[in-house]
C-alpha cells in the first residue's frame, strides 16, 4: 500500500478526481492505479478522473486501455495532462481533455511583432474530424481538410493544405500578426486574436486564401496572391 | 473457420442502423452464410421488432453476461432462415449492465460456429458505442445524406480512426435522387467528400422499408424493392464480391465520381 500511493497521488480537485503519475514505468503506475481502485470501489465509484502523467509518451492503445478498464469500474477518465506534445494529441484525438480548470503556472508570453525564426509548427498528416480539438502553442501545419465540428487553436499560424470547414483560431494568446491559410477557407469561424471573421461562403472553384488582420483591425480573407 | 464480427454504427439516432442490420444479417443468411446479429442498444431494444421476433424473446445478452443463461439459450433462431440467429438486448437495464471486454468474450464464444457476427450499435459515441466497437473486425457507418447526420459519422468517423479499429465502411440511406437532382439534397459525392471514407452502399429511399419493418419482415426479402436490392448488393460486397453500384438514374457523373473517389484509397 505505501508503496501504491508513492507511485501514484490521487488528490480531489474541482472537476473531480486528480491522480499524478510518477516517472515510473507506465504499466506499473497503470497496475497501480487500477490496484488502488480496485481497493476503495465505493470512493471511486462513478468519479470523473483527471490523470497528469508528465513527460509519458503515451500511444493510443495505452490511453483506450486505462479508459477501458477504469470504465469497466465506472470510472470515467474524461483528462490527460502532459507535457509530451505527443501524449496531448493522442489524448485529443480520443476526445479527452488536455487542460483542467488549474491554472497552469506558465505566464502569458508577449508575442514580438514577427514570428520568430526558432518557431516550430506541429504537423498533422490526416483530417482532423468532428469533435476533434486540436491545440498547440505554436504553429500548426495540417495537410488533410478540417470538418465542420472540429477546431484547430494555435497560438501561432495555421496552414491547411485543405480545406477548412471547422473553427480554426490563431494567435489565440493575442497575437494579431497571426494568419490561416488554407486551399479552400470555407470555415464556418475564424479567428485571429480576439477578431472573429463573419461566415465565409463556400466557394464553386476554390481557390487558396490567406486569412488576416487589416490595417482597419478587421479579420479579412483574401486570395493567394502567387508572385 | 472463424466469423468476422461487424458493427453497425452511426452517432446520430435514427438513420437506419437496425435496419441495416436487419437487412444485411438477412440478406447474408438468404446467401446460406451463419449469421447471428446482436443488439447492442441495452435498455432501447428494437432490433428483435423490426426482424419479428419479439414475441419469441426469453432470454437477452445481459442474462449471458450476468450467468443467468447459456448463450445459445439467448440466440433466436429467425422464423424463415434456421441459420440467422438474434441475440436480443435487455429492454429493463442500461448501459452500464454490458462492458467492452463482456462483448469481445460474447463475440470470440460465438466466433467458431458462425460465418458473421453483426452488432447492432446505439446511437451516440458513450458507452454503449465503446461496447459495440469493442469486439469489431469491421466497422459500417450509416449515415444519411443530411448535414447532421453526416457530421455525427465524421465524428464517429474520427474516433475509430484514433481507436486504430481499421478503416470504416460507409453505408448512404435514405438517398432520395429527384431530391438530389434539384440540389435539395446532399449528394453522395458531397458527402463522400467529406468523410473520405470507402463507400460499400447507397441505399435509396423506399417507403417498403418502413413497411417491411413494421411486419417484421426485413426489405430484403422483397425481390422487387430497390432498397432491397440495394443491402443485398451490400451482402455481396461483405462476402468480398465485386458487385457494381446500382444506378438510381441520379445526376450525371455520379458514378464516375463515386469509383474515383473510393477508388482513391
Amino acid at each position: 500500500m505505501e508503496q501504491v500511493t508513492s507511485i501514484v497521488q490521487i488528490k480531489g480537485i474541482r472537476d473531480g478526481l486528480l491522480a499524478t503519475f510518477s516517472d515510473a514505468a507506465w504499466e506499473d503506475q497503470h497496475l497501480a492505479l487500477i490496484t488502488t481502485i480496485n481497493e476503495k470501489p465505493a470512493f471511486f465509484q462513478g468519479a470523473r478522473l483527471a490523470i497528469d502523467v508528465g513527460n509519458q509518451v503515451l500511444k493510443v492503445n495505452d490511453l483506450v486501455e486505462l479508459r477501458d478498464q477504469l470504465s469497466e469500474r465506472n470510472v470515467a477518465l474524461w483528462a490527460v495532462i502532459s507535457e509530451s506534445p505527443t501524449t496531448e494529441q493522442t489524448s485529443q484525438l480520443l476526445g479527452l481533455a488536455t487542460r483542467i480548470s488549474k491554472p497552469r503556472p506558465e505566464e502569458q508570453r508577449q508575442f514580438t511583432d514577427t514570428i520568430s525564426s526558432e518557431d516550430t509548427a506541429l504537423f498533422i498528416y490526416k483530417t482532423i474530424r468532428s469533435g476533434t480539438r486540436i491545440e498547440y502553442p505554436g504553429n500548426v501545419v495540417i495537410v488533410g481538410d478540417v470538418n465542420p465540428g472540429a477546431e484547430v487553436i494555435a497560438e501561432g499560424n495555421v496552414v491547411v493544405w485543405g480545406r477548412v470547414r471547422g473553427v480554426i483560431h490563431a494567435g489565440v494568446k493575442g497575437n494579431r500578426n497571426a494568419f490561416i491559410c488554407a486551399l479552400d477557407l470555407s470555415a464556418n469561424q475564424l479567428r485571429i486574436a480576439d477578431e472573429v471573421s463573419a461566415m465565409l461562403k463556400p466557394q464553386k472553384d476554390p481557390q487558396p486564401e490567406i486569412a488576416t488582420i487589416n490595417e482597419e483591425g478587421k479579420l479579412q480573407a483574401e486570395l493567394w496572391n502567387i508572385g | 473457420m472463424t466469423a468476422q464480427v461487424i458493427t453497425v454504427t452511426s452517432g446520430k439516432g435514427g438513420v437506419g442502423k437496425t435496419t441495416a442490420v436487419a437487412n444485411l444479417a438477412t440478406a447474408l443468411a438468404m446467401d446460406g452464410k451463419r449469421v447471428v446479429c446482436i443488439d447492442g442498444d441495452i435498455g432501447l431494444r428494437n432490433l428483435d421488432v423490426v426482424m419479428g421476433l419479439e414475441n419469441r424473446i426469453v432470454y437477452d445478452i445481459v442474462d449471458v453476461i450476468e450467468g443467468r443463461c447459456k448463450l445459445k439459450q439467448a440466440m433466436i433462431r429467425d422464423k424463415k432462415y434456421p441459420e440467422l440467429y438474434m441475440i436480443p438486448a435487455a429492454q429493463t437495464r442500461d448501459k452500464n449492465a454490458v462492458s467492452p471486454s463482456d462483448m469481445v468474450r460474447i463475440c470470440n464464444d460465438l466466433k467458431p460456429d458462425s460465418d458473421f457476427v453483426i452488432i447492432d450499435s446505439p446511437a451516440g459515441i458513450e458507452r454503449g458505442f465503446r461496447n459495440a466497437i469493442a469486439a469489431a473486425d469491421r466497422v459500417l457507418v450509416v449515415t444519411n445524406p443530411e448535414v447532421s447526420a453526416v457530421r455525427d459519422a465524421d465524428r464517429v468517423v474520427g474516433i475509430l480512426e484514433a481507436e486504430e479499429k481499421g478503416n470504416p465502411s460507409l453505408i448512404l440511406n435514405r438517398l432520395n435522387p429527384t431530391l438530389v437532382r434539384n440540389n435539395d439534397m446532399l449528394s453522395a459525392e458531397d458527402v463522400l467528400d467529406l468523410l473520405g471514407i470507402q463507400l460499400i452502399g447507397i441505399v435509396p429511399e423506399d417507403e417498403n422499408v418502413i413497411i417491411g419493418s413494421n411486419k417484421g419482415a426485413p426489405v430484403v426479402t422483397d425481390a422487387k424493392s430497390r432498397a432491397g436490392q440495394a443491402f443485398r448488393n451490400i451482402s455481396k460486397r461483405l462476402q468480398g464480391q465485386d458487385v457494381p453500384f446500382m444506378d438510381l438514374d441520379s445526376q450525371s457523373g455520379l458514378w464516375s465520381a463515386i469509383q474515383r473517389i473510393t477508388g482513391r484509397k
